[in-house]
């Protein structure tokens, strides 16, 4: 880091109040020179050393090492076995479980992310009014944010009970059917995927909230002289000035909505993700292999298929949403 | 520019009121015995019985043990976020170094990798360790987020002026002193916020805590995961304890609520 230290300082700041030492001739100046020349060069490392150090151990060797898991008859407490191969991957994939995990995970998370963004692009663009109480509209819309998942899970789980649930109660109300909201495979996604939308809709608004002030206005008074209305001008003007952020909005949440656990563990008592594994995602799956079982191979070998399918949603989102935002917007 | 009508008003406190509901019902519900939604179906006013539920909560599940350890945990890991992250921020913000480049680009790689892949080996090592059962298994992989580092690095590089840190290298503190006199004092507003983000994430945190840390010593998500186990069909007891176990959390949203909004708008993410 040389050069900072013999730049001289910058002119605008008060002079410093000690004047810089002078360099003592001699053996111990020499020494203390290339004390403070050392301190220079390996002071950044150590500074990223203990996050590079943690994430290593903590982070990446797992993940990497849950490949080498993956290949080999382990378990849980046996520890590790014969090299199989390929044959825990072969197990998961022509099991039923696996793929019946896999679409459901895809389902709550459809049904969790394509409402979710659309409730918080409208949130975003009610607060992004001239408000009164403007703090309070933003942290009224955060409020479920800090309700762990597992708590919100234990309040739905009542609210869409399928005896004297609440929801049901207001279907009947009004005419409708009560939904078993418990047993029928759909049904049981909205009610997991109602559950990741109310946590999160508030946090996201706030996001694209803060993108959309950064939208220069003059851009909507040109719209408006051109003869947009409100809505035209949301779609022509807001949504595709917001892409990069709708792009981030979604990977983080296809990230993590491809993992979700909490909500459909905690969604009946028995955590295993229904009688006929109606709302068992692949992340529920992946523990019963590992814990229930015990079978760590096979419990790795879905680990590693699920790293596989998240990168891929990633990509094609990734690609997708920019697209999608960008036709709205007209060619560039 | 002009104020928004009444629909904007009404459509925002419909939200508001969307986010409040269920909380509001929790407590109704917690706070009368089991058979009232069999009997009234639409209970609207709280009744008299929280104190009675809390009560069997605290029997059934180690509640203050689990508030306990979930307070333990989550200072422990942010303040450890906050420390680690503000070191390396401020480095790769501040400091010129061979290599800097392609290592913060290893950092922000690596916020999107879903490291909780990882749980197979990782509880292999919890276990060769002795640490199933014990905090210390959760606290240990929470001690850095990439996250935090990024949100540092971006901080400090518009927050420190390079003179300020030229000065007092020039004056003849060391690197360290340098760091702990100009670096911290500058990032404290951006390391708070992310004091408070990590101790949301770690507090409300389930995955990990419930497969290594077992019933007996528990945090809060997991003692719930418990509670439910244990008396899924009596709603007023179960709810009773998500009441609980969401109090410590309101009050730090009625204190740092604004904070939070303010983090978030300033590009805080999901961890």
């Amino acid at each position: 880091m040389g050069a900072t230290t013999t730049a001289p300082p910058a002119g605008a700041l008060p002079p410093p109040p000690a004047p810089a030492p002078t360099p003592q001739p001699g053996r111990r100046g020499r020494g203390r020179a290339r004390l403070a020349r050392l301190d220079s060069t390996a002071s950044p490392y150590l500074y990223i050393a203990p996050f590079f150090l943690l994430f290593i151990v903590t982070g990446l060797f797992p993940l990497v090492y849950t490949g080498w898991v993956a290949l080999h008859d382990w378990d849980q407490i046996m520890g590790k076995g014969e090299f199989v191969g390929m044959e825990n991957y072969v197990d998961v994939l022509t099991g039923r479980g696996f793929w019946k995990a896999l679409a459901n995970t895809v389902s709550i998370f459809v049904l969790s992310s394509v409402p979710q963004i659309m409730a918080a692009l409208l949130i975003a663009a009610l607060l992004d009014r001239n408000l009164r109480a403007r703090t309070f509209w933003r942290m009224g819309v955060l409020l479920p944010y800090v309700v762990a998942p597992v708590a919100v899970a234990l309040i739905f789980n009542n609210l869409f009970a399928d005896r004297f649930g609440l929801i049901n109660l207001l279907l009947e109300t009004v005419g409708l059917d009560p939904v078993r909201w418990h047993s029928d495979r759909l049904a049981s996604h909205v009610a997991i995927a109602t559950m990741v939308n109310f946590r999160w809709t508030g946090y996201n608004a706030l996001i694209l909230l803060a993108a959309m002030q950064a939208i220069p206005r003059d851009l909507y008074e040109q719209a408006a002289i051109d003869g947009a209305n409100a809505w035209r001008q949301f779609w022509s003007v807001t949504v595709p000035m917001l892409r990069p952020t709708i792009v981030f909005v979604v990977i983080t949440s296809t990230i993590g909505g491809l993992q979700i656990f909490d909500e459909p563990k905690m969604y009946d008592s028995f955590g295993r993700g229904g009688a006929d594994q109606q709302w068992q995602t692949l992340t529920i799956y992946l523990y019963e292999l590992g814990w229930t079982r015990a079978d760590f191979g096979m419990a790795s070998a879905v680990a590693v298929l699920l790293f596989g399918i998240i990168v891929v949603f990633g990509v094609v989102n990734f690609l997708l949403t920019r697209r999608i935002a960008h036709d709205d917007g007209g060619r560039r | 520019m002009r104020r928004p009508g009444w629909i904007v008003y009404g459509l925002l406190a419909a939200v508001v009121l969307g986010s409040m509901f269920p909380l509001l019902w929790s407590v109704v519900v917690a706070s009368h015995d089991s058979t009232v939604l069999a009997r009234d179906r639409f209970p609207v006013v709280p009744g008299g019985n929280f104190f009675r539920n809390a009560a069997t909560v605290l029997d059934t599940v180690p509640f203050w043990r689990a508030t306990l350890n979930s307070v333990i945990v989550s200072t422990t890991v942010s303040a450890s976020v906050v420390f680690f992250s503000t070191l390396a921020g401020y480095a790769f913000a501040k400091l010129r170094f061979r290599g800097s480049g392609p290592l913060l680009v290893f950092v922000i790689a690596t916020m999107a990798v879903p490291t909780q892949l990882g749980v197979v080996p990782l509880y292999q090592v919890m276990a060769r360790l002795g640490w199933t059962g014990e905090l210390t298994a959760v606290i240990v992989p929470g001690l850095v987020t990439a996250f935090g580092v990024f949100w540092m690095t971006q901080y400090l590089a518009q927050a420190v002026p390079s003179e300020l840190i030229e000065a007092a290298r020039v004056d003849g503190a060391s690197m360290f002193r340098t760091f702990w006199h100009v670096g911290i004092p500058a990032a404290r507003p951006a390391a708070s916020m992310l004091f408070l983000f990590t101790f949301v994430a770690t507090w409300t945190n389930f995955f990990w805590p419930f497969i290594v840390l077992g019933p007996r010593n528990p945090t809060l998500p997991v003692a719930l995961q418990q509670l439910q186990a244990a008396h899924f069909v009596d709603y007023s007891l179960v709810l009773a304890g998500a009441v609980l176990a969401t109090i410590p959390l309101l009050v730090l949203f009625v204190l740092a609520g604004r904070q939070l909004v303010s983090g978030i708008m300033q590009g805080a993410v999901k961890q």
